[in-house]
């Protein structure tokens, strides 16, 4: 296997070396194009080709051919050969998107060995970047957005918290990132409760949410159906009623928000992006990325792709063009730019995005649409995750 | 004791849901012999055109319901005389292979008329609120779940045991010529059970909306616990199905609150007891 992997390696760095400026730029995007999170792979799509129709359709005088390869699912075997073939076959200068960790994670080797810069728009766990050196990511990180809110919760006088996460991965790294914050405030986590992934009846956890006498309750789901069952559960239960606060990230990411109903009012999220956030910057974003597909929802996965695309703008700048991954990770390290998001840059330490994060509450806005509206910036974070 | 009336109420809710989509499939493969897995699309369809009705053309709730219900009827009773009519003396490795493909056609058929989106169907007032039961509060929606869940078994009991459409049911799939020579309208009879099976199933998806969101994936999705209840219950058994959708429904809804942690492990331990204990389902007495 290793030396398979080597070999892989070695063939992927001949062809990388050998190659010389070009006009085209080839950049392979590995996203989920079917089955069930397909929207992901449609939404990297718009935010990418919105980025570059908005520069002219040009990135620093080059032009750009986009090569989308299908990652069905979490796959990490399937999506590693995805990446090796873009790299030897397709030729491709820089590559991007990827939602889920294990993928990321699995792609490593063959970046590290062909140089190739990876701009990672989705997969979140914190310590995917520390897995090669071609790495740079534009999502968030659930230590990112979860500190801040934990930070957020003591300050208000919150003493008692129980967190209620899905058991899985990012479930895990969004719990574990709660309690030690909460703790280093001064606040206790009641109880931890991990729901199996394949729950669809809430009532049950919302029941011992209830009796645990905790004063709010930390949420970790992933997106879709689980965000909505939770939701429900959550209100139906009077959990709402008896003034259990609901602190959570993703869970009113705007994909989602329009299914709630009324349900999803007055919840508080911490996130480091909303449709409603009101700048310049985040206007023609959302025109740009209209024109490209016209259903795009704005949202994290749509903004990660576009700032990637900025990434990558600012990585063909500094080579000319020139295929140089070490050139282009250079240049990257420090970067800043006005994101969609607010002001953002790339740590250069951890080659991961320092943005705003902001406290959110889900009202009803112009035409009776929820929207998540931000009430409190809570600053430029760091992925607390990485840099403990 | 509380959380012991807390695990009865969630589980009986959980469990009636599981009933209602599970008896036509209970119907369909005990009786008419007919291993359809394409029964969760019908769960699927009849929630899609529910909330299509109700949220999309601004149908009342209480209007809008009974028509999807029987839509996903006339759907079944079409599907039926176009093509399932012809698998009935098919293998059953070819039912299932057929059937699934269907399953794969209704999926991606909802996929590209709706997207991947959830789909939610507004509930009234009436059923939206929470109902103070002592003990805790609990959605309305449940009780109504609960209580449709009673009526179906009755309903199907009386049907199959004491109408005169029962006997015909039951004289046709034990011998199908000889029903035919009596003068039994043979093809009615399996059209008219299969929409029924097929009517119970766009009920359940409905009315199961709330615990098993209906988006495209859900007849792959959910077609697993259909299928243990069915087995567990004993094929063609309404008490037998009722029995194990309970009992799983109760299990399940204990084990998330007292050993989450554990996922979903006990579901599928019980299933496993109870078909070691009897491999022929819980309430069927004797034969198969």
């Amino acid at each position: 296997m290793r030396f398979q992997m080597k070999l892989v390696g070695t063939i992927a760095a001949a062809f990388a070396m050998g190659s010389v400026a070009a006009e085209t730029i080839k950049v392979g995007i590995i996203a989920p194009f079917s089955g069930p999170f397909a929207h992901y792979g449609a939404l990297f799509k718009a935010g990418a080709e919105g980025y570059v129709a908005n520069q002219g359709g040009k990135l620093a005088g080059k032009d750009i051919e986009f090569i989308y390869r299908d990652e069905g699912g979490p796959n990490p075997a399937n999506t590693r050969t995805l990446a090796q073939e873009l790299v030897i076959k397709d030729k491709v200068d820089y590559m991007g998107g990827v939602v889920f960790s294990p993928n990321a994670f699995a792609v490593a080797p063959v970046i590290q060995a062909s140089k190739t810069p990876f701009v990672v728009f989705n997969a979140a766990t914190s310590d995917i970047t520390t897995k090669s050196d071609y790495y740079v990511r534009t999502s968030y990180t659930l230590w990112q957005v979860t500190v801040p809110m934990a930070q957020h919760a003591a300050k208000k006088g919150i003493k008692k918290v129980i967190t209620a996460v899905t058991d899985y991965a990012p479930g895990v790294d969004a719990e574990n990132a709660f309690k030690a914050e909460f703790a280093k405030q001064g606040g206790e986590v009641v109880e931890s409760i991990r729901m199996p992934i394949r729950t669809t009846d809430f009532a049950p956890f919302a029941q011992r949410i209830k009796a645990s006498g905790a004063q709010a309750v930390y949420v970790f789901l992933p997106g879709g159906p689980p965000n909505l069952g939770f939701v429900k559960a959550y209100n139906e239960n009077g959990l709402k009623a008896a003034g259990i606060e609901f602190l959570g990230t993703a869970e009113t990411d705007e994909f989602d928000l329009q299914k709630f109903g009324d349900s999803a009012l007055g919840l508080t999220t911490a996130f480091h992006y909303s449709a409603a956030h009101d700048s310049p910057a985040n206007k023609v974003f959302a025109d740009a990325v209209a024109k490209v597909n016209k259903d795009a929802v704005l949202n994290y996965a749509t903004v990660g792709a576009w700032d990637g695309m900025a990434v990558i703008h600012k990585m063909i700048e500094a080579t000319g063009g020139q295929r140089d991954g070490d050139k282009a990770m250079a240049a990257i390290k420090g970067y800043q730019w006005e994101s969609p998001r607010g002001p953002v840059s790339i740590d250069p330490t951890t080659r991961h995005i320092t943005q705003n994060v902001y406290l959110r509450t889900v009202e009803k806005g112009a035409g009776g649409l929820m929207v998540n509206k931000e009430v409190q910036n809570f600053g430029p974070q760091v992925d607390h995750g990485l840099r403990k | 004791m509380l959380l012991l009336a807390n695990i009865l109420i969630d589980g009986i809710a959980y469990g009636m849901v599981l009933f209602i989509i599970a008896v036509g499939l209970s119907v369909t493969l005990g009786l008419m012999r007919f291993v359809n897995l394409a029964h969760g699309a019908f769960a699927m369809t009849g929630g899609y055109i529910a909330a299509w009705l109700v949220r999309e053309q601004g149908l009342s709730f209480y209007l809008g319901v009974p028509l999807a219900v029987l839509a996903t009827g006339l759907l079944g009773a079409l599907l039926e005389v176009t093509v399932l009519r012809r698998l009935y003396r098919r293998t059953e490795l070819q039912q299932v292979l057929f059937t699934i493909g269907l399953t794969f056609l209704f999926v991606a058929t909802a996929n590209l008329l709706a997207g991947p989106e959830v789909q939610l169907i507004p509930l009234p007032p009436a059923l939206s609120h929470a109902v103070d039961l002592g003990v805790r509060t609990l959605p309305a929606q449940r009780l109504l779940v609960i209580a449709s869940g009673l009526l179906v078994v009755l309903a199907a009991y009386w049907v199959l045991n004491r109408s005169r459409f029962g006997i015909w049911l039951r004289a046709t799939v034990d011998n199908t010529a000889a029903a035919s020579a009596l003068g039994i309208p043979v093809q009615r009879v399996y059209v008219l059970t299969f929409a029924v099976g097929a009517a119970l199933a766009g009920l359940g998806g409905i009315l199961g909306a709330e615990l098993m969101p209906l988006e495209p994936y859900y007849p792959v999705k959910y077609l697993v616990l259909v299928l243990v209840v069915v087995a567990v219950g004993g094929m063609g058994s309404i008490a037998g199905s009722l029995a194990a959708a309970l009992t799983l429904g109760i299990i399940d809804t204990a084990s998330k609150y007292l050993a989450s942690d554990w996922g979903s492990l006990f579901f599928f331990l019980a299933m496993a007891i109870l078909l070691a204990w009897r491999p022929q389902g819980l309430l069927t007495a004797r034969k198969a």
